[in-house]
């Protein structure tokens, strides 16, 4: 008996279970569990101090009636539509920049992603409130360049928006990675065949380079317009969602509605819709695929 | 023509060069702020080198908030990332080798459980974890912040070994295999000291993100005393709490030292993760 046991340690089929074991544990107890329990109690009256009562869909009847749930989505879809694809196009010329490596390469590559890897933190959300405070530093290098300004970025409805927009499109330094290390891999071969049947650097970029991007495009579109729907530390530190709740991002609704007001069950069916929007966004994402990625080899 | 490429190629360089200083000027105003008599920064906001060189704003706000110093905070932040970062490495390490050299059942399946990990983002999880946390009586402590990474479900982690393994020529696990090793042994013995450059990928990764994990920090610890440093940070800034610009520029430039470290000193792993598996800076 002991013996058949030893054997089946040395399986391949225990053995690839055992390895797997951290994962499946790790998938039902901090993912799968959390998330069905959260179904459940969104459609439930649940505040964190009290016990659930099911309620059915009335958190849902709440939200189609939640000025501030149309809003909110309204604003993170305006955001996430503006800034990504204005990233994406910054992180794509950056990299045509880079193509061409000469001894700086390095140097410059260093500087353009930098902002993208500390972008996130905490620090970085303070420097920009205080950057476009009224007495901050745009502010007083506008002055310094001759126009008098003491413009309220962020006290500015129309304003404030914008630079949350900024702050995302001044991270465009990873998705440039991605998009250099994929410029590499397109053969030089295209590009001088091109040359002999005549055509200019703008006909080569449009012809050769764009279509035998599109799936770096695709994959950057993507995980980056599911970023932006999701965005939450930027306008929690920087705006808390004001002027006006005009920068009121949807995960900062939901989390003012379960921390701040106690609503938990109504911001469990907060976080399904959206769960649902991140789906369905991707799922027309991967939809239109077929229409513009190029899907062929080299 | 020779002339021609030459003004060319300076132009070019002057440009890259003075749109880099553009897109990291604001982190040197930053640093440089944090130099300045407090009561000078937004008075000189348009000039970058103060006038005077002080240290006052760092021995200010090292002093934190509460009786507690950053000292405690960095301590603090140090400790949960550096666990959490252990537990990620070691855990998506032994799975990605069970996905990468085992056939079983379920291993398709498996994969697309992981490849869905990778999708479902960690906000849209907030209020779901926390109604879990809560039930387990979690919150209030560290155990968010550091056990589930050690379950591999950042998949993320995973794919990278995974595909990092599938490069490791599967001859060496035969004739260890021949040898009488086991799984794990070929585990611990092969692809482990070979795996180290994805492993090293995954813990610089890991250790920025949960070094700048402000979201969980701020659901789950609720004592002064237990804060990592991101969430001191913003209640330092907060208005009331403080108006001392410069002791606070003082510790957020502190507390992005960890990451421009890293940033210095693995860039060869930060470009090779960002560009192989699209892994987010």
């Amino acid at each position: 008996m002991k013996k058949r046991h030893r054997i089946s340690i040395y399986k391949e089929s225990t053995a690839g279970i055992i390895f797997c074991l951290p994962f499946i544990i790790g998938f039902l107890l901090f993912l799968v569990i959390p998330m069905g329990i959260s179904l459940y109690y969104a459609f439930c009256d649940y505040g964190i101090l009290s016990p659930a009562v099911f309620s059915g869909l009335k958190n849902f009847k709440i939200m189609m009636a939640d000025e501030l749930f149309w809003k909110s989505l309204q604003i993170t879809i305006f955001y996430a539509v503006v800034s990504v694809p204005l990233k994406l196009a910054f992180a794509l010329l950056v990299a045509i920049l880079f193509q061409k490596t000469s001894k700086a390469t390095g140097l410059y590559r260093a500087l353009y992603y930098l902002p993208s890897i500390i972008g996130g933190s905490v620090a970085v959300s303070i420097l920009w409130k205080r950057m476009f405070a009224t007495d901050g530093m745009v502010n007083q290098i506008l002055h310094g360049l001759g126009i008098e300004a003491s413009i309220p970025w962020l006290g500015n409805k129309n304003t404030a928006i914008w630079t949350l927009i900024l702050l995302t499109v001044w991270q465009f330094g990873s998705s440039m990675l991605i998009f250099l290390s994929s410029l590499k891999q397109i053969p030089r071969t295209f590009y001088e065949a091109s040359t002999v049947d005549g055509a200019g650097r703008w006909k080569q970029f449009t012809s050769i380079t764009l279509p035998l991007l599109t799936p770096t495009i695709f994959f950057n579109l993507v995980m980056q317009m599911i970023n932006g729907l999701l965005a939450f530390t930027q306008c929690f530190i920087i705006t808390q969602g004001q002027p006006l709740n005009s920068t009121l991002f949807y995960m900062v609704h939901m989390y003012n509605q379960s921390f701040v007001h106690y609503n938990t069950g109504y911001g469990a069916a907060l976080a399904w819709v959206m769960i649902l929007i991140v789906g369905t966004v991707t799922a027309v994402l991967f939809a239109t695929k077929k229409r513009w990625v190029y899907d062929g080899g080299f | 023509m020779k002339k021609k490429t030459k003004i060319k190629k300076t132009a070019y360089h002057i440009f890259v060069s003075v749109f880099g200083i553009i897109m990291i000027y604001p982190l040197l105003w930053m640093v440089m702020s944090s130099f300045k008599e407090s009561n000078t920064i937004f008075i000189t906001a348009g000039s970058l080198i103060p006038e005077k060189f002080v240290l006052d704003n760092y021995i200010n706000g090292w002093s934190g908030f509460a009786k507690i110093s950053f000292g405690t905070f960095f301590k603090n932040s140090a400790f949960i990332s550096v666990t959490a970062t252990i537990g990620t490495i070691i855990s998506s390490s032994l799975v990605a080798f069970g996905l990468a050299r085992c056939r079983f059942k379920g291993r398709k399946l498996l994969f697309g459980a992981m490849l869905l990990s990778m999708m479902v983002p960690a906000q849209v999880l907030m209020i779901p974890q926390y109604i879990w946390y809560q039930k387990l009586g979690w919150v209030g402590s560290y155990l968010p912040l550091i056990v589930p990474y050690c379950f591999a479900i950042q998949g993320f982690f995973v794919y990278l070994m995974v595909n990092f393994i599938d490069s490791i020529p599967r001859e060496l696990d035969e004739a260890a295999k021949i040898d009488g090793c086991s799984y794990f042994g070929i585990y611990y013995r092969i692809a482990l000291p070979l795996m180290v450059p994805a492993m090293v990928t995954a813990g610089i990764f890991s250790f920025m993100w949960r070094w700048e994990d402000f979201l969980s920090a701020l659901l789950y610890v609720n004592e002064a005393q237990k804060y990592p440093a991101c969430l001191a940070l913003k209640l330092f800034s907060d208005p009331g709490s403080s108006s001392d610009y410069g002791a606070m520029f003082a510790m957020a430039t502190l507390s992005i030292i960890p990451i421009i470290l890293i940033f210095i000193f693995f860039q060869k792993y930060l470009v090779e993760g960002i560009s192989t598996s699209g892994l987010k800076g």
